[in-house]
This record gives C-alpha cells, sequence and structure tokens, in this order.
C-alpha cells in the first residue's frame, strides 16, 4: 500500500540533495569559473596576482565542476582537418634513397652502375647498367625491409621491392601504409595539442575523428583562420645540400634534386638535393631571437645526432652553400663558413618580431607529419554566444513558468507536488550533465526546454490514472496505489522509446546536435527519477499527514 | 475547481471516419512528397557545402548595396538575407550571406572571408562577422548520409523494441504513424523553405520520440483493455483506450507545446528553425499516435484468442509487466 520504507526515504532525498548540490555551481557561474581558473594555476606553480583572492570566491568543500559551454554559447572556432597521410608515403620513400644507393654501389661489382629514374613519388625506380643482375640487386634492396609493426600487419614487411625491366622499383607495402597512416594521424594530433598548448588557450577539444581527420575546438579565440595560423602550417624544417640556383620553376633538377622557391625572393628558385642532410625532427629548442644585425632571427639547437650529422655536414663541405627550407620554401642559403660544431645556430629571414616568434612554436612542438585539408571552419563570435545564452535563459524561465501554472490549474496540490519535482528535475539535469562534463549547446537548452514540457508527462499519466481509479470508488489510498501501479508500464515504455532516439542521436550526431542527445538523454532519466520516486514520496508523505477521505486530482 | 482541456468522460467516436481520417493523411503525405521533388528543400550548408557569413551592423541593411558590394568578387551563387527578430535592439541590424561551395576548395579560405568584409566595410563601415561558418563538400555530402542513417536507424530500433514489448501488429502501426510525421516534417519545411541543417535532423529524431511516446501510451492502454475485455470488437478497444487516454495525450501536448512556444518566440533566430520543427512535430505526432497509429492497428487486427498457443504472435517479452 501507501509504504516507503524509510530507508527509500532517506535515499530518495539524498540524490535529489546531491544532485542539486553538484548543480549548484552553475548558478555563480562566473565567479566558480574564475575560482576554477585560479586554482589551476596555483596548481601549476603560479602565484600572486590576486590569483589566491580568486580561488577563495568559491568554498573549495564545495563541488566545483562546471556544465561546459558549447562553441555556439561561448563563442570561439571549429576546425575539422583531414590529415594528408599520403604525404608521409612521399617522404619515406625519398628518404631511401641515399641507403639503396649505398647498399648497390656496394654491389658495384655484379650490377654495374646505378641512376635514379623520374617516377610517381609514391615509388623510387633505380636502374642499373647490368640487367642480368636484376634479381641480385632486388634481393639486396630487399635487406632493407623491416618488419611491419602493429596489430593486423603481423608478418608483412614494409617495403615491397620488385623487378621491372632493369629497375628496381621499391613501395610500400599496404600493411606499412595503414600503419604509416595510423601513426601519421596519431602524430598529428600530438603536434597540434602541443602547438594549442603552447598558445594556451583555455579547454581545446582536439579529437580524433574517423580514420584520418581531426575535430579541433578552441573556444575564446578569435577566428578560424587565426586557429588555422598555429595549426594550419606543417612547419617541416630541412637543411638541404645546394646543387645551383635556378630563375625558374620548370629548371631541369636532375634526377634525386628538386627546385624550391625562396621565401622571399621573387623569381629566384634552387635546386637542392632532395634527401636532407637533418631536419627539424632532431631540434631540442627552438627559441625566437635576434641576428647580429638585430633583425629578429630565430636560433635553434640540435640533439646529439643531428648536432653530429650538421657537424659532419658542415666541416666536409666548407665553402659550398645550403639550404634552409621550411615547408618547401627556401628561408635562407648561407655558405658554410666554417665547421659547426655544437650543434646550435639561427635562422635568419625577412621575419617580423611575430613570424620569428611564430616560427619558433612552430618548430619547438615538432612538425606535422603530413598536411592537412580543412573540411569544416567554424567561427562564431563570443557576443552571439551571450545573446543566444540571454534569450535561451528567458526562455526557460518563460517555459517553466507557463508550465508550473498550468499544471497547477489542472491538477491543484498535486500539480503543486508535480511542480516541485519538475524544478528539482532541472536541478537534476544540471547536475548529472555537470558530473559527466557534458557540453551544452544551443540545441542543448532547447532539448532542457522540451524536457520542461515532458518531463510532467509521466506525472501527467500518474494522475489521470488516479482520477479514473477513482472513479471506480476504491478509496484514496487504493487509487493512488493503483494509479502509480497501473501507470507505470506505459512511463517506461514511452521513455525508453525516447531513450533510444537519444543514444541514437548521441552516437550518430556531433558537435550541437551531440549536446541536445545528451540533455535529452539526462532529461529522460531524471524526470523518470522524480515521476516514479520524488512525486510519490511528497503524494505519500502528504497522505500520511492528511488522510484524506475524498480526493479531487 | 480544475482545469479541463478534455471533459471528465468522453466517448468520442474516433473510427467513425476513418475514411476522412485516412484521406487527409494521405493527401498530406502525397502533397510533402510532391513539394520534397518539385520545391526540394532549402538545404543549409551542413548539407551542400558552403559558407555562410552572419553579419552585424548599427546601419540599416539594404539587400541590395550588400550585394552589389559583393557580386564583383564572382563568388558564385550568393544569398543575403536580413533577418528580423523579436530580440534584437533597435540597432541591431543582422544579416545571413550565403556562398556557395567554391570550385575546387574544401572549405573556404581566409581570403574570401576578408576581401567580403572589405568590400561590405564600403558599404557599412561599421559592419562586424559575428559568425563564419564553412564547411566543404566532402563533409557535407557524409552528413546527409549520417543523417539519412541515423533517422532510419531510430525507427528500426523502436520497431524492434515494440515489437518485443507488445505485438508486431502495434510496432507496425507506431512505425507508420512515425513515418507520417517524418514526412510531413520534411513536407512543411519544404513548402515553407525554411533552412534544413544538421540541427533540423535532431529535431526530426525528437519528433519520432515524441509521436513514439504518445503512440506507445495509447497503445499500452490498448493492451491492458484487450486483456480485461475479451469479448469487446477491437475498434470499441481501441475507441475506450483513446478516450481513457485522451486527457492525458492533450494534457501532455499542451505543455510541452507551451515549453516550446516560449522558446520558439524569445529563443532568438538561430534556433527558431529547430523549434518550429518540434512544435509541427508535436501537433502532427499527437495526431498522428490517436488517427494513424491506432487506424493502422484497426486495419491489420490483433489477435485475440490467447487459448490456442500461436508461434507466430508474442514471445516472451511480450506480457511483461515493468
Amino acid at each position: 500500500m501507501l509504504q516507503i520504507a524509510l530507508w527509500k526515504r532517506v535515499l530518495i532525498w539524498s540524490v535529489c540533495a546531491l544532485g542539486l548540490l553538484l548543480a549548484l555551481p552553475n548558478g555563480f557561474y562566473p565567479r566558480v569559473e574564475a575560482h576554477n581558473d585560479a586554482s589551476a594555476s596555483i596548481e601549476a606553480g603560479f602565484s600572486g596576482n590576486g590569483l589566491e583572492e580568486q580561488a577563495a570566491m568559491w568554498p573549495s568543500f564545495l563541488p566545483s565542476s562546471l556544465v561546459n559551454l558549447g562553441l555556439d554559447l561561448r563563442g570561439g572556432a571549429h576546425l575539422l582537418a583531414e590529415v594528408q597521410v599520403e604525404d608521409v608515403y612521399e617522404t619515406r620513400i625519398t628518404s631511401l634513397w641515399p641507403e639503396v644507393r649505398n647498399l648497390l654501389r656496394e654491389q658495384r661489382a655484379t650490377v654495374g652502375t646505378i641512376r635514379l629514374q623520374p617516377s610517381d613519388p609514391t615509388e623510387l625506380r633505380v636502374k642499373i647498367s647490368q640487367p642480368d643482375a636484376i634479381q641480385d640487386a632486388v634481393a639486396a634492396v630487399r635487406t632493407l625491409a623491416q618488419p611491419v609493426v602493429s596489430l593486423t600487419g603481423a608478418g608483412a614487411t614494409d617495403l615491397v621491392v620488385s623487378a621491372d625491366d632493369d629497375m628496381v622499383v621499391v613501395t610500400l607495402s599496404d600493411a606499412e601504409k595503414l600503419a604509416t597512416d595510423e601513426r601519421t594521424v596519431q602524430q598529428s594530433l600530438e603536434i597540434i595539442r602541443r602547438r594549442i598548448d603552447e598558445v594556451g588557450t583555455r579547454e581545446p577539444t582536439i579529437q580524433r575523428q574517423g580514420a584520418d581527420r581531426i575535430l579541433i575546438q578552441v573556444p575564446g579565440i578569435g577566428s578560424a583562420s587565426e586557429l588555422k595560423d598555429i595549426i594550419g602550417t606543417t612547419a617541416q624544417l630541412t637543411f638541404n645540400p645546394v646543387v645551383g640556383r635556378a630563375t625558374d620553376p620548370e629548371a631541369p633538377a636532375g634526377a634525386g634534386n628538386e627546385v624550391v622557391p625562396s621565401l622571399d625572393e621573387e623569381g629566384v628558385y634552387y635546386i637542392l638535393e632532395s634527401a636532407h642532410v637533418v631536419s627539424g625532427e632532431e631540434l631540442v629548442d627552438a627559441q625566437p631571437s635576434f641576428d647580429q644585425n638585430g633583425r629578429p632571427a630565430v636560433s635553434f639547437r640540435f640533439n646529439p645526432s643531428g648536432a653530429r650529422k650538421f657537424g659532419d655536414y658542415t666541416a666536409d663541405n666548407i665553402g659550398s652553400p645550403f639550404a634552409i627550407v621550411l615547408d618547401s620554401e627556401v628561408i635562407s642559403a648561407p655558405v658554410i663558413q666554417s665547421h659547426i660544431a655544437g650543434g646550435s645556430g639561427i635562422i635568419t629571414g625577412n621575419f617580423s618580431v611575430e613570424e620569428s616568434t611564430n616560427l619558433a612554436v612552430l618548430l619547438r612542438a615538432g612538425a606535422l607529419p603530413a598536411g592537412l585539408e580543412f573540411l569544416e571552419e567554424r567561427t562564431i563570435g563570443p557576443e552571439l554566444g551571450q545573446d543566444s545564452i540571454e534569450a535561451g535563459r528567458i526562455a526557460c524561465l518563460v517555459a517553466f513558468a507557463a508550465v508550473l501554472v498550468f499544471m497547477f490549474l489542472s491538477y491543484g496540490t498535486f500539480g503543486l507536488f508535480a511542480n516541485v519535482a519538475l524544478i528539482i528535475n532541472v536541478g537534476l539535469i544540471f547536475g548529472l550533465l555537470s558530473l559527466v562534463g557534458a557540453t551544452l549547446t544551443l540545441p542543448g537548452i532547447a532539448g532542457i526546454v522540451l524536457t520542461i514540457g515532458m518531463a510532467v508527462d509521466a506525472n501527467v499519466l500518474v494522475f489521470e490514472r488516479i482520477r479514473e481509479e477513482l472513479k471506480t470508488k476504491k478509496g484514496v489510498a487504493r487509487a493512488i496505489d493503483l494509479g502509480y501501479e497501473k501507470a507505470l508500464s506505459a512511463i517506461i515504455d514511452a521513455n525508453i522509446t525516447t531513450f533510444i532516439t537519444a543514444v541514437i542521436l548521441f552516437a550518430m550526431g556531433s558537435g550541437p546536435v551531440r549536446g541536445f542527445a545528451i540533455t535529452l538523454g539526462a532529461g529522460i532519466m531524471t524526470s523518470v527519477f522524480t515521476a516514479i520516486f520524488v512525486t510519490r514520496l511528497m503524494v505519500v508523505i502528504w497522505y500520511e499527514r492528511r488522510r484524506p477521505k475524498t480526493l479531487e486530482v | 475547481m480544475r482545469l479541463r482541456l478534455v471533459p471528465k468522460e468522453t466517448s468520442w467516436d474516433f473510427f467513425g471516419k476513418t475514411k476522412i481520417s485516412i484521406g487527409f493523411s494521405s493527401l498530406m503525405i502525397i502533397a510533402s512528397i510532391a513539394f520534397f521533388f518539385i520545391q526540394g528543400l532549402n538545404f543549409g550548408i551542413d548539407f551542400r557545402g558552403g559558407t555562410t557569413i552572419r553579419t552585424e551592423s548599427a546601419q540599416t541593411v539594404v539587400v541590395g548595396d550588400y550585394r552589389a558590394a559583393i557580386d564583383p568578387l564572382g563568388l558564385g551563387d550568393v544569398t543575403i538575407t536580413e533577418v528580423f527578430d523579436p530580440t534584437f535592439e533597435d540597432n541591431q541590424n543582422v544579416t545571413m550571406i550565403r556562398i556557395q561551395a567554391q570550385e575546387g576548395q574544401e572549405s573556404v579560405t581566409a581570403d574570401v572571408v576578408r576581401n567580403v568584409e572589405l568590400a561590405l566595410k564600403e558599404v557599412a563601415p561599421d559592419i562586424t562577422f559575428v559568425s563564419v561558418e564553412s564547411v566543404g563538400p566532402k563533409v557535407s555530402g557524409e552528413l546527409i548520409q549520417t543523417a539519412v542513417i541515423a533517422v532510419v536507424l531510430a525507427i528500426a530500433a523502436v520497431l524492434v523494441y515494440i515489437w518485443l514489448r507488445f505485438e508486431w501488429q502495434f510496432a507496425v502501426g507506431a512505425v507508420a504513424a512515425l513515418v507520417h510525421d517524418v514526412i510531413l516534417t520534411i513536407g512543411i519545411f519544404s513548402v515553407l523553405q525554411i533552412r534544413f541543417d544538421l540541427a533540423i535532423i535532431a529535431a526530426l529524431l525528437t519528433i519520432v520520440g515524441y509521436s513514439l511516446n504518445d503512440t506507445v501510451v495509447v497503445f499500452d492502454r490498448v493492451r491492458e483493455n484487450l486483456r480485461r475485455y475479451k469479448k469487446k470488437d477491437l475498434k470499441d478497444v481501441l475507441n475506450l483506450s483513446i478516450n481513457e487516454t485522451l486527457s492525458r495525450t492533450v494534457m501532455t501536448s499542451v505543455t510541452t507545446l507551451l515549453a516550446l512556444l516560449a522558446l520558439f518566440v524569445l529563443g532568438g533566430d538561430v534556433i527558431r528553425g529547430f523549434v518550429f520543427a518540434m512544435i509541427w512535430g508535436v501537433i502532427v505526432g499527437t495526431y498522428s499516435s490517436v488517427f494513424v497509429a491506432s487506424t493502422a492497428l484497426l486495419k491489420l487486427g490483433v489477435k485475440r484468442d490467447w487459448s490456442k498457443p500461436d508461434n507466430t504472435a508474442g514471445n516472451q517479452f511480450a506480457n511483461v509487466d515493468a
């Protein structure tokens, strides 16, 4: 009958209290946010500047997790980038050439002279002068192949070496391509994260999406193009030997060489050896600085192996020029004056201070292994977000008031119970969202408003059922009891079906839509909880006190 | 004294004029499909690629001037619409500029946006771009695909759930109502040419959820009454069930509509299309759970005689009373 055990009552009220407590910080959003930022800074070892005061603005014994505001509410930039994984195949293949050359030169007696043939950038073609020995050459090159390190590629090697008439053809195997793709995307993700962290914005979202895409959301940044300046450049730094200069991009370069334009001198091109001496990967540090003439420059330092390679090369090539190449453009091509030992140096060019700082950041964070193509970019101004929040808040309050009044007019005392439950319900939604660290988006606010409207449904089902049971003159207690009992299956079935659609939305949707799915799902859970337990508890308590002989619902 | 939207006792006959309701629904569905194919949908950039720029300026907007400023840039198809909203302040003049996806590039380059900004500064020096969104054709194609899959998947999942909890006739009835609601919603978007973007898909799925909610409540009562009145005609059982749940159906629809109307009027223009879809969905969903789902159930018939074992209808879940 109408009895609820004490432990259940305590549990129900505790859940409500806990939910409301978790929701509490959201009522004081700016203050709690300042507190959280300040605490994070203090933890990171900073102090002073009023940080302690800011941290004290919110008592530390209270929960301080907030609902994250989505980009559409806070403003910021959103980018969806596709990693050009094929770029890496090219680099891999090009860098194979010196090794292949050295290997085949050792076998000159059998294979004769060798020559690199122009080919598709994803394969390496080497012509040998003794076609009869082609199988020997292939076998020799094959020794360069390494086993692929990946789960699916077990047993496979990374290179496919085949013979084509008098040419040895080297390509990457499919298993290796898969493994490379995976590595490339992981690396890109890591480097993008480092670059954004260097700039120091708050709560960026950097996520992998699908096989080769990366989603980047940075709240508070001015525009997507600013964000692209930070992450859009690959910042691939290499030091290449210079073969000659040219005035035209179509100049004949010869096999194994390439024509690269100068960064700041129009119409000047350099012919460089494609295989580099050292690359930016071997940098350990890069800092903005100034050269002896006081112009902005970037100073850098190599790691030991890079320093050794650079030292050896400069010792052997005093008097000849080498090029500093950034993303396929020659920044400068100084002549080597002396053996540069110690592995540090300085890059000069026509930089502005800002450019040299940016370049230093990019070099420090490391080069992106491959280029990025941007498939989607969105910039939302902070004012628009603020307007949306404001409009959403007002709409929520009005919706709330309208439903409360309407419920009271329709069900009287029971309507009041439902109203209290509805208020608790909205609190619980925010508590739940804060707890899981969900992101509130504009459609998410719509989801909450929709939930306000639909949350009363479970209560309406019960109240209508109680009305029906009262008609059969069973007595008040029995009618209430039966009302809850019989309405239950409808409540459960109706909410599970809605919940299914919320789950599908969450799984298939992205961004704002996902935000909507989360609030809808959270709303379904809390509204079922409040209707089945909270309102019922209130009705039972009311009944125990009043013991009414008749009841009008 | 209580506010009652529905009289205390109703015994309205919902199936007396099935011809009219079936005819009406069929007509609406045909009209929706016709509009969809003739006029199409006003797809947002999410689904067809391109760029939208939301501008704000204190000066009154003359769309023609904006157009004259942008046209020389040669960006192809550009639509400029002024946005009005009661939540705007007096000197807040907002426009939406949509630029088609540019040939040979995925998302729009910063140069294009800068050129547009420079061109518009000639017309309105204080203009600011409140938001710039750009979607490449590659992603938009995939977004359409995912959206369609999401809707189909949602309907299929629900079909299975109701089939497990009730019987297959109920599932078919519920899904008939769902498909009806989704088609009519797409239809109204085609008729009114409201921008159809990713958020509308979310709205569609919510409509699916809401419409179901309603249908399931009616069906739950049908299931109960079928057990109680074993000898009663199916039509009478359905009628009785709808009448018994009518008061709840109307109550819930009204509270939901109240909340949605508040959002429609006060929630700002950014989500107005989204809210409109849901309002429409609630109205259509309420209608369909009474007239489409139940009529379909009536036409399909339900197995009433449980004395003989029958392995085609019902299963271990069918009689679970949660």
